[in-house]
Parts: structure tokens; C-alpha cells; sequence
């Protein structure tokens, strides 16, 4: 059925599985209130919070299953949202799962960290479903805040305070940057919904208009902070070295995730029109974003800032994506999204299971040998670098990933084939980086004074295992996930009568 | 440009709250005590509060007092006095040449652009229809004229907005209270 957004109990019917998660998140607080910090309660509350994101899964598998759908209005119901969650809630699951193991070494008590995680879930969650320019600030910042705070969370650690501190303040500015971009955005439209901001740009007064221009300019880099592209991406690589690892995961994978489906949901439905304006920064940043990335990530020593980098590329890779701005190319998003998440979170679950207590073994030299002592545990790497790379059959549907965002690149209306040669000179370069830490796994032999590798806790076993299965296992059969991700597919609303008319009168002020 | 005439009652207050305002805000930023500059901080908003009176948003000025004016400035009183800043040359952090230089161009950047922008034609889609907060005001009262576009279509904003707040405080819980690792 087609919700109608105006009578609060269909916003709430479109609001629930995010409402789901955000009680459940609450009540996780108090429970993480009501008893004394320990090292059990740490666990309890993150197998918790793990339930409540399969709940809140299963949920939206029952709204897929329903189909609805919603005219314009403050938020979305469609399967662009629906998958976008789907991606996140995977993430937040591996983050939780890998954050237990890593808790417990690092001595870090506080179950609120899980709760943390669960709320900034719940503002990516708000962000894909957003279909109004407050909900999207509004979004941004539920995620942003919590985030802040889970890269500070090891407190006896300076990098990690700094991470936070450094997170915080970049963090703070592009928020400006993004809010800025909103008034002035708002300013020429008259509105802040998003398919009404797609219908007024079009009209001929306000199309070239320099308030329209300068709020897109200023959007664009807001978004281009939250997403790390090429001259914006400064604090990524000394933050994501600094948080503790789990977390990295979730910043390279969910945070930018969701930062992205926003980002492409504000483009496509409400700047389509306007592409004349932005079409050309939007093609220069991902070409930029794809060198710088790739380049500077071949001269890393650490792993953790070498992900980072690589990081920075797939950011490039997926705004080639938001430039051909066809349906095809948003389903190839998505499906990029979900390749993306899965060998992030696989590739940072193995740095947790090597990492030393307070961030040592972190150098690349360190996995000398790995395939000598750990044979599972370095084919795993391998596959998730593989996949990183988009490397046929063994990197699984990363190759995938990259072949349909290259197809939809030759195959749109007007062809980006410059972009698609871009992006696949850089994948090789990346080569360079992705297939040494390979080699340093199987061909170099362990050092002389390498320390053991300890056993590896019982959920970050099950993180990498289950990542390196699913990529090799999808990569298979990639059509059963492709199907997935072409229904999910940006489409703007089509605007039916009686719901445009129920919008609410301040929001049609022209 | 016509000239609206304005009763000599709203002009006097006018004038007389604008300089209030002014000038405790120029006090606010020149006194070397953080205590001293709160308090001023609290007489701009007061000023600011009479404002809003005169603009016929009574509503809009209660707020002000009520959480700029008491509770946002008296939890600021509170860090300044707790945390005990030290000595205020410590603190300045815009002191010298280039500092000073870069800070009077912006405001004067600032200043012609609201010159600029009291004298441009402000775009249709940025007015509001003649004579609707007024209508607004008369139907549903000075509270219910905010309250009833808060609690229709900007519900689901506004609930939104107390779970950011409820993630900033448990975030500043989380980062504040004592390392375990310590206690133990």
C-alpha cells in the first residue's frame, strides 16, 4: 500500500523497524546503567545488542515482503532503504561481534560502547530512509555524535584520544559545511523535502540561480568529509589509525555507507535536474579521490592506514557511481555497498585477531609467514584483500562489485568511459598494495622473533569466517544478489495527487 | 523603498534594546573574566528576549529566557566556576597581530554583507505571504502557532532531535566517567 506520511500512524508504520532499534538501543542503555561495569555485563549487552539487530532484520524482510510504498512525504519507504539497512545492520552486527573480543583484551568495560554503536546505527537508519533535508542533518548527526565517542573510547590510549578529538573537531567543520549547504539550498527551493526540491531546481528562475550553485558546492563538501573523498580526506587515515580497531571497521564500513546512500539519495532525487552544476566537481573529486587514494596507500607500512587509504579509493570507486547517477548505476551502488562492507569488516576482523593489547602488530612485516602458522586465517586475508581489489572468482563478489559499477558506467545514457578507465588503471595500482600484503603472507617466511599468534576469540573467528564465505559464496552466485540490488535501485517518487496535497502548507511556501 | 511608520513607542524600544543588546555583547567579548563575560552574556540575551516581544513573538522570548538565558548560561557558569580555567591571558588564544587582523576582516566581510542584504530584493521563495504568522498568531495563539507546526510536520524531527540528545549525553557519560581500569 502507499503510506500516507501526513496521519501519524502510517509515519510510524514507515518509521517502525528504525523506532525498533532506537527502543531497543534505550532500554540496552538502562540495563547498561542499572548494573555494575564488568567485563560479563560487556558481553551480555553486546550478545543483546546482536539479537536486537537480527530482530530488527527480520523486520525489514517483513516491510520487503509487504512492499510498501510512500508518496512524497518526510521520509522514504523503498527497497533503496530497505537494502541500505540491510548493509548497515551487517556492519553494526560484525562491529558488536569483533568490539566483544576486543573489549575483553583491551580491558575495556564500558557495555555502553555497544549501545553506542547501535544508536549511530540507528541514525544511518534514519539517514536512508530521509527524504527531507532535516531528517538527513538530523541523521547525519545521531551517527556523527556517537561516532565521535567510539573513536575516543579506549581512554588509555593517546591515539585513540586524539583519533576522537581530531574526528570531533573535522568532523564539527563539515557539519557546517553541510548545514550551510541546507539554508542555502532551502533558501532557493523554498522547501527542504527532497522531490520537491527536484521539481522547483528544474524550473527555469531558480535552475542557474547562485544561491542553488553555492548550497550544491557546499553539500558537496560536507558529504565529501562525511565520505573521506580526495582533498577532504585528511582526518581519515590518522583516525581510523587511532580508534580502536573495531571500530575502524564500522567507520570504513557502515559510516561510510551510509554517509554514501544519503548522499546518493539527495543527489539523484533532488539535484537530478540541476546536473549541469554539479556533474563536472562531482567527476573531478572521484577521479582525484581514486588517484590520491590509491597512490598514497601503496607507500603505507601500517595496515590499519593502508585500509584506510584503500578506504579513500572505494570512496572513489563509489562516487563514480553517484556521477552516472542512472537507476542501473544506483543499483550498482548498492550492490558495491554490500561487497564493500563484507571484505572491510573480514580484512579489519583480522587485524583484531593479530593485534597485540594497546595497538601492537599492526605493521604489515608482521604478517610475515602468516600462511606457515595460521593457513585459515591467511587465506581469509587473502580473500578479503582480493575482494578489496575486485579480483575474479577468489576475491568473490568484489569482482562483481566492480564489473557492474563499470558496466553501468559504458552503458548509461551519456557513457562515462573516461571514468570507467579511470577507475580501472587505479584498481590496478591498488594491485600494488592489496596483492603485497598477500605476498607477504604466503611467500615471505616468519620472522625469527615473531611472537605466536594468541588464540583468537570465539566471535571474531565467526566474523571473518562468516565474511570470507559469504564473498566467495556470493561471488558464485552473484545474480541471486544482483536481482536484489536492481530492485533497489534509487528511484525518485512519482508524486500522486491526494498525497502531494496533504503535504504540510509551510513546506509548500513558494 | 516605502517607508513603514511605526508607532514612537516600538521605535524608542526599539533603539533602546538594540543598544542593550550591542552593547553587552561588545562587553561580553572584552572582559577578562569568564564569569564577568557570562553575566553580560545574560543581559545580550535578556535584550534579545525584548526583541522578540516586539517582533509579536512572545512565546519565542519566554523560550529564550527560560533556556538560553537560565538554563544554557547557568550550565555555562557552572564549567566556568568547576572546571577553573586558570589565569585568562592563559586561555586567550586570539591574542597578536594576525589574529586581531584576520578577525576585524571578517566582521567587516560580515558587515557589508548585511548591508548588501538589507538593500538586495529577497528572493519569493524565501518570504513568507503577507500577514500569515499574524493569521497564525490569531488562530491558534502565541504557543500554538509554534507548537502546531512542531508536533504536525516537524514531529518526527523534533523526536529525533531528543535522541541526539540522548546519544550526546550518554556519549559525554561514557567519555567522562573515570577509566575502570583506574578504579579497580
Amino acid at each position: 500500500m502507499i503510506l500516507d506520511l501526513s496521519i501519524p500512524g502510517q509515519l510510524i508504520t514507515a518509521f517502525a523497524p528504525d523506532m525498533l532499534l532506537m527502543g531497543g538501543a534505550m532500554i540496552l542503555l538502562l540495563w547498561s546503567a542499572w548494573r555494575p561495569e564488568s567485563e560479563a555485563l560487556q558481553r551480555n549487552i553486546g550478545i543483546a545488542s546482536i539479537i536486537l539487530c537480527v530482530t530488527v532484520g527480520v523486520t525489514i524482510a517483513y516491510y520487503v515482503a509487504r512492499g510498501d510504498s510512500s508518496g512524497v512525504g518526510v521520509i522514504a519507504v523503498d527497497n533503496f532503504r530497505w537494502t541500505a539497512d540491510i548493509v548497515f545492520l551487517i556492519a553494526t552486527i560484525g562491529t558488536i561481534a569483533l568490539s566483544m573480543d576486543y573489549n575483553a583484551r583491551e580491558g575495556i568495560t564500558a557495555p555502553e560502547s555497544h549501545v553506542l554503536v547501535l544508536f549511530a546505527t540507528s541514525g544511518m537508519m534514519t539517514m536512508a530512509a530521509a527524504r527531507d533535508l532535516m531528517i538527513v542533518f538530523l541523521g547525519v548527526e545521531i551517527m556523527s555524535v556517537a561516532v565521535y565517542v567510539l573513536a575516543g573510547l579506549d581512554r588509555r590510549s593517546e591515539k585513540s584520544a586524539e583519533a576522537a578529538l581530531k574526528y570531533f573537531l573535522l568532523g564539527a567543520f563539515s557539519t557546517g559545511f553541510l548545514l550551510y549547504g541546507i539554508a542555502l539550498v532551502y533558501g532557493a527551493a523554498g522547501t527542504t523535502n527532497l522531490s520537491l526540491i527536484g521539481e522547483r531546481v528544474g524550473q527555469p528562475g531558480i535552475a542557474g540561480s547562485a544561491m542553488l550553485i553555492v548550497g550544491i558546492a557546499l553539500l558537496l563538501i560536507g558529504f565529501g568529509f562525511k565520505v573521506a573523498l580526495a582533498p577532504f580526506h585528511m582526518w581519515a587515515p590518522d583516525v581510523y589509525e587511532g580508534a580502536p580497531t573495531p571500530i575502524t571497521a564500522y567507520m570504513a564500513a557502515a559510516v561510510k555507507a551510509a554517509a554514501f546512500a544519503v548522499f546518493l539519495r539527495v543527489w539523484l532525487e533532488a539535484f537530478a535536474t540541476a546536473s549541469d552544476a554539479w556533474h563536472g566537481p562531482v567527476w573531478w573529486l572521484a577521479v582525484v579521490t581514486m588517484a590520491a587514494g590509491n597512490i598514497i596507500a601503496l607507500a603505507q607500512k601500517n595496515i590499519k592506514r593502508m585500509l584506510a587509504y584503500s578506504s579513500i579509493a572505494h570512496a572513489g570507486y563509489i562516487l563514480v557511481a553517484v556521477a552516472i547517477g542512472t537507476p542501473a548505476a544506483s543499483a550498482a551502488f548498492m550492490f558495491y555497498l554490500l561487497a564493500y562492507t563484507m571484505a572491510t569488516l573480514g580484512a579489519f576482523g583480522v587485524i583484531v585477531a593479530l593485534e597485540r593489547r594497546g595497538g601492537g602488530q599492526l605493521q604489515i612485516e608482521d604478517y610475515a609467514g602468516l600462511w606457515t602458522v595460521r593457513p585459515w586465517l591467511a587465506a581469509a586475508m587473502a580473500v578479503f584483500m582480493l575482494a578489496l581489489l575486485g579480483f575474479p572468482i577468489f576475491g568473490g563478489i568484489g569482482f562483481f562489485a566492480k564489473y557492474w559499477i563499470i558496466q553501468s558506467a559504458l552503458q548509461a545514457p551519456a557513457p562515462q568511459t573516461l571514468l570507467a578507465v579511470v577507475l580501472v588503471l587505479t584498481s590496478v595500482v591498488s594491485a600494488g598494495y592489496y596483492l603485497h600484503v598477500v605476498m607477504v603472507m604466503f611467500m615471505r617466511p616468519r620472522s625469527e622473533g615473531a611472537v605466536a599468534v594468541p588464540p583468537i576469540g570465539g566471535w571474531t573467528r565467526f566474523v571473518i569466517a562468516a565474511s570470507a564465505i559469504l564473498i566467495v559464496a556470493l561471488g558464485i552466485l552473484p545474480n541471486s544478489v544482483a536481482r536484489w540490488t536492481q530492485r533497489s535501485g534509487n528511484r525518485p517518487p512519482v508524486a500522486t495527487a491526494p498525497v502531494a496535497a496533504a503535504l504540510p502548507a509551510n513546506s509548500t511556501v513558494r | 523603498m516605502m517607508q513603514e511608520q511605526f508607532p514612537l513607542f516600538y521605535t524608542f524600544h526599539f533603539y533602546f534594546f538594540g543598544v542593550v543588546a550591542i552593547a553587552s555583547a561588545l562587553a561580553f567579548v572584552t572582559r577578562k573574566s569568564p564569569v564577568v563575560a557570562a553575566l553580560w552574556l545574560v543581559n545580550t540575551l535578556f535584550a534579545l528576549s525584548a526583541l522578540y516581544v516586539l517582533l509579536d513573538a512572545q512565546f519565542i522570548a519566554a523560550m529564550q529566557v527560560l533556556v538560553y538565558a537560565g538554563a544554557i548560561m547557568v550550565v555555562f557558569l557552572f564549567v566556568v566556576m568547576l572546571l577553573n580555567l586558570g589565569h585568562p591571558s592563559e586561555i586567550a588564544d586570539a591574542r597578536g597581530k594576525w589574529p586581531v587582523f584576520v578577525a576585524s576582516l571578517v566582521g567587516i566581510v560580515l558587515l557589508a554583507q548585511i548591508m548588501a542584504i538589507s538593500r538586495s530584493r529577497v528572493p519569493g521563495t524565501m518570504r513568507l505571504p503577507k500577514g500569515l504568522a499574524a493569521g497564525d498568531m490569531e488562530k491558534y495563539g502565541a504557543v500554538g502557532a509554534v507548537a502546531r507546526p512542531l508536533f504536525n510536520e516537524y514531529l518526527l524531527a523534533f523526536e529525533l532531535t531528543s535522541i541526539l540528545l540522548l546519544v550526546a549525553i550518554a556519549g559525554a557519560v561514557v567519555l567522562g566517567r573515570r577509566r575502570s581500569a583506574d578504579a579497580r
